[in-house]
This record gives C-alpha cells, sequence and structure tokens, in this order.
C-alpha cells in the first residue's frame, strides 16, 4: 500500500501543476463544446418545430445519423478529414466542434422533450391577455422549458466532460493525453491514471450532486 | 344602444367538418350571456373564435365595432391580434395558471408587459384584483398549492386585470371537486351585479338561470334557440332543447 501512495508525495510538486493545467484545459473543451451544444441544440429543435416539412426531416435526419456514429469517427473527420477539401481546424477547435455536433442532437431532443411537456393551455392563456407570441414563449414557455430540461442537460453535461477525453486522440492537450504523456515519463502509470480519473471525478462531482437535487422538483 | 360584441355568419371547420354552421348574436354593453349544449356542440369553439384563438373560417366578430383579427381585408397574425385579444378576458376550464410564477405575478405580469404599467402600480392594480376574487390571503402563494378553486378564482383576477371589454368563461366549474363550485360561481355572480359583461358557457343551469339575461342553446354548430334565461330554461320551445334540459337535470 505505502509503495502505492509513496510516489505521490514524491512528485506532487511536478504532477500537480501538469494535472491542473490538463483540467482547466478539459474543463474549457467541455464547457465551450456545451455552450455551442447548447445554442446549436436550441436552433435544431426550433427547425424540428417549424412549419417547414423540409426542415423538419432534415434534422430528424441529422438526430438519427450522429445518434448512429460514433464521436471518436466524427472528431477524425473534422482533423483528419477536412484538410483534404481544404479545410484545416486545429485540434482544440475541431474537438469543441466535434462534441457540439454530437451533443447537439441530444440536447435538441431535451428540449423538444420540455416543449412538449409545456401544456398547450400555457400558451393560449399568454396569448389571451394580450402577450405575442415572442412574450408568450419568453415569458411563459421557456422559462418552463428550462426548468424541465435542466437536471437532464446537466447529465448530458457530465457525459460531454467525460467523452471530451477523445480528444486526447486527435492531440488536444486534456486530461487523458497528459496522463498518457506522464505515465510515459514516470513509468507509473497506476498511480497517474488513478489520478487522472479523480480529477475527471473532482469536475464532474458537483453537477451530478446537481442534477440529482433538481431532479425531484423538475418531474413533481 | 350599440351592440358591444356583434357575431354574424361565424363558421368553423376543422378539415371537412363543420364545427359551427353560421352563428350570429349581439351582446349589449353589461349584458350576461350564458351558452349552453351538448357536449360537442360547438361552445368552446365559438368562444374561443371570439378571442381568435381559434381562426373562424367564415364570418365576422367585432367588438365596440371594431372588427377582430382582421385589417384591410387582410387576416391578422397572432401578434397584430395581441391588442384586440387583450380586450377580452379569458377564463378556461383548466384554469392555465403559470406555474413558474406566484400568485400575485400571474395577475400582475400582464399589465406590465402589455400595457406598460410601473411595477408597483401593476402590484397594486393585481392586489386590487385578488381581493375581488378574494385571494389576497395567498398571494404569494405558488399556484400548484392552490385548491382548484383558488387557482380558478386567481384566473379571474388574471382576466380582470385587463380590464377587458368583455370576460369569456368557458366552463370555469366544470373541473372543480362539486364542494369547490360554489366559491366560483359566488365570484362570478359578484361581477355579474357590477354590470360586467360576461359570456359564460356553462353547464350550470340554476346558475344561467338566476345570472344571465339571456341564453343561447347551441347544438350541432347551430343556434337551435335562444331567449331570456328564466323563460328558455324553464319553457323552451324547440323539442331539442327540452331534451337537452330534461337530460341535464337528472
Ligand atoms: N382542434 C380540433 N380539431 C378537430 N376537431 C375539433 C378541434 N377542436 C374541436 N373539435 C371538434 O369540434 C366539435 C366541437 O367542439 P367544442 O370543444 O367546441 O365542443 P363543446 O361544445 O365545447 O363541448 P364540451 O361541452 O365537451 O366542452 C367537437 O366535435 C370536437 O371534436
Ligand atoms: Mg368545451
Amino acid at each position: 500500500m505505502t509503495s502505492f501512495i509513496e510516489p505521490y508525495a514524491e512528485h506532487a510538486g511536478e504532477w500537480l501543476p501538469l494535472l491542473l493545467e490538463a483540467m482547466g484545459n478539459t474543463a474549457l473543451l467541455s464547457i465551450s463544446g456545451f455552450a455551442l451544444s447548447l445554442a446549436f441544440g436550441l436552433l435544431l429543435a426550433a427547425c424540428r418545430n417549424s412549419r417547414w416539412r423540409a426542415l423538419q426531416r432534415a434534422v430528424a435526419l441529422y438526430v438519427v445519423a450522429v445518434r448512429g456514429v460514433p464521436l471518436l469517427a466524427i472528431l477524425f473527420l473534422l482533423y483528419f478529414g477536412l484538410p483534404g477539401i481544404g479545410v484545416t481546424l486545429d485540434a482544440f477547435t475541431a474537438a469543441v466542434l466535434g462534441l457540439a455536433l454530437a451533443f447537439a442532437a441530444q440536447v435538441a431532443e431535451l428540449f423538444r422533450a420540455g416543449l412538449m411537456a409545456v401544456p398547450a393551455g400555457q400558451r393560449e392563456a399568454a396569448l389571451s391577455v394580450g402577450f405575442t407570441p415572442y412574450q408568450s414563449f419568453t415569458l411563459i414557455v421557456l422559462p418552463q422549458v428550462v426548468r424541465i430540461s435542466l437536471a437532464p442537460l446537466i447529465v448530458t453535461f457530465v457525459s460531454l466532460l467525460k467523452d471530451s477525453s477523445l480528444a486526447s486522440l486527435i492531440t488536444v492537450d486534456e486530461l487523458v493525453l497528459t496522463g498518457r504523456a506522464m505515465a510515459t515519463e514516470y513509468f507509473l502509470p497506476l498511480q497517474i491514471y488513478v489520478a487522472v480519473g479523480l480529477c475527471y471525478f473532482l469536475i464532474a462531482w458537483p453537477f451530478s450532486l446537481l442534477s440529482k437535487r433538481l431532479a425531484p422538483r423538475a418531474s413533481r | 344602444m350599440n351592440p358591444l360584441l356583434s357575431v354574424t355568419g361565424l363558421t368553423k371547420s376543422y378539415g371537412a367538418v363543420e364545427v359551427l354552421k353560421g352563428i350570429d348574436f349581439d351582446v349589449a354593453p353589461g349584458e350576461k350571456i350564458a351558452l349552453i349544449g351538448p357536449s360537442g356542440s360547438g361552445k368552446s369553439t365559438c368562444l374561443r373564435c371570439l378571442n381568435f384563438l381559434e381562426k373562424p373560417s367564415a364570418g365576422e366578430v367585432r367588438l365596440d365595432g371594431e372588427r377582430i383579427g382582421v385589417r384591410h381585408d387582410r387576416p391578422m397574425n397572432d401578434r397584430q391580434l395581441a391588442p384586440q385579444r387583450a380586450e377580452m378576458g379569458m377564463v378556461f376550464q383548466l384554469f392555465n395558471l403559470w406555474p413558474h410564477l406566484s400568485v400575485t405575478e400571474n395577475v400582475a405580469i400582464a399589465a406590465r408587459k402589455v400595457r406598460g404599467l410601473p411595477a408597483k402600480e401593476a402590484r397594486e392594480l393585481a392586489l386590487e384584483m385578488l381581493a375581488k376574487v378574494h385571494m389576497t390571503h395567498r398571494a404569494d402563494a405558488s399556484p400548484l398549492e392552490l385548491s382548484g378553486g383558488q387557482q380558478q378564482r386567481v384566473a379571474i383576477a388574471r382576466a380582470l386585470a385587463q380590464k377587458p371589454k368583455l370576460m369569456l368563461f368557458d366552463e370555469p366549474t366544470s373541473a372543480l371537486d362539486p364542494e369547490l363550485v360554489h366559491e366560483v360561481l359566488k365570484v362570478m355572480e359578484e361581477l355579474a351585479l357590477e354590470g360586467r359583461t360576461m359570456i359564460i358557457v356553462t353547464h350550470e343551469i340554476a346558475f344561467a338561470r338566476d345570472i344571465a339575461d339571456r341564453v343561447l342553446f347551441l347544438d350541432g354548430g347551430r343556434i337551435v334557440e335562444e331567449g331570456p334565461a328564466r323563460e328558455l330554461i324553464l319553457t323552451p320551445r324547440e323539442p331539442r332543447t327540452q331534451a337537452f334540459l330534461r337530460q341535464i337535470r337528472h
């Protein structure tokens, strides 16, 4: 047991800064990817509810397609594939974009479920008091959709955070890639990957707690 | 006196099904109209066509002479309709209070956002309207904490806060437990005594008889019979009205 713990004491000074920096990169990657997937997902949900059949179909197709393709394939396509048609993205941008494209489909479905969970009478009452359609949506419908979707959105963020580790395979300096470099340097893969896992857990844990606290309220 | 509301040739179809087949009636200022009829006869549809929550297929609705839902011969969209809808207060069968807002906020929000009242005045107005429906004591509650009867009274206060020219009620007591019906009917009676103009879709025949000036009996998308409330309810002329009233009494 001591032989497992000893290296941490010995290397703390070197490892901590490396891991903290990688944690920051993972957090930045995940938050950027999630923010973009929120915007993109909202757009998809809006298209799905639009009057144009073709647009509805296109979005439905996109959602099905993205669900059937592994994230890693999307990342490889963006990073290694796109240069083939003259579009070169740096690794971080490709990773953010890939995460956003993949998770936007889930986010769109969450928003759609949230929209459908708000009874039609809510909007009718809003129109009847003299609200415009825009006011009815922003003042009455959207706050309820947000309330309903918040807990599942946080769960989605946590799974995006974990999937962001795949970005290591297109050379983004996040936690896993940093861990791999450290493991090669120090020959202590057990201790290092345990530390890497702990770093993910430290980011994810507060969000998991939050979603658990929100969930019973949302379903009441 | 000019009618406050005037409805002519109102028709509504869903696809091939004609639900309203040409409805005509006028409502004088201060008049109380009860709209009765069997389930599926088109009462809700008729009421919802008045403020264009449903778009009529044909016909005219005029409030104070102003054509609702049509401007320069073109149909208005929901944004253009908003100010016209604000002139009519609507009370729904299922209350439709907004659960993310407090009771007071439910009543005050339209005053701020539609009429542009400052927050303080809107709140005062809301409390005044809540007093009318005897709900001041729950002003800070969430609608989710209220009984059905209380929710419906708050919904009435919300509609009153619009300072509407006309109140529309769509079976306001049908979703309530029997012991809660009375408190809502009492509030509506008080409004009637204030001289408000009201159109009430209801199955409460005794209430219609005592409160309404005039009753319209709707069946199969047409007004089959209309007349002074007591007369129509106590001595209906049309066989269909007679059959309906006999059935509803049992
Ligand atoms: N959105 C719709 N699409 C198709 N048909 C509809 C729609 N809304 C109402 N209808 C039909 O129109 C007819 C009249 O409905 P409406 O709700 O106006 O009746 P009602 O008199 O209010 O009945 P109830 O007493 O049950 O409330 C019914 O046959 C109903 O099925
Ligand atoms: Mg009805």
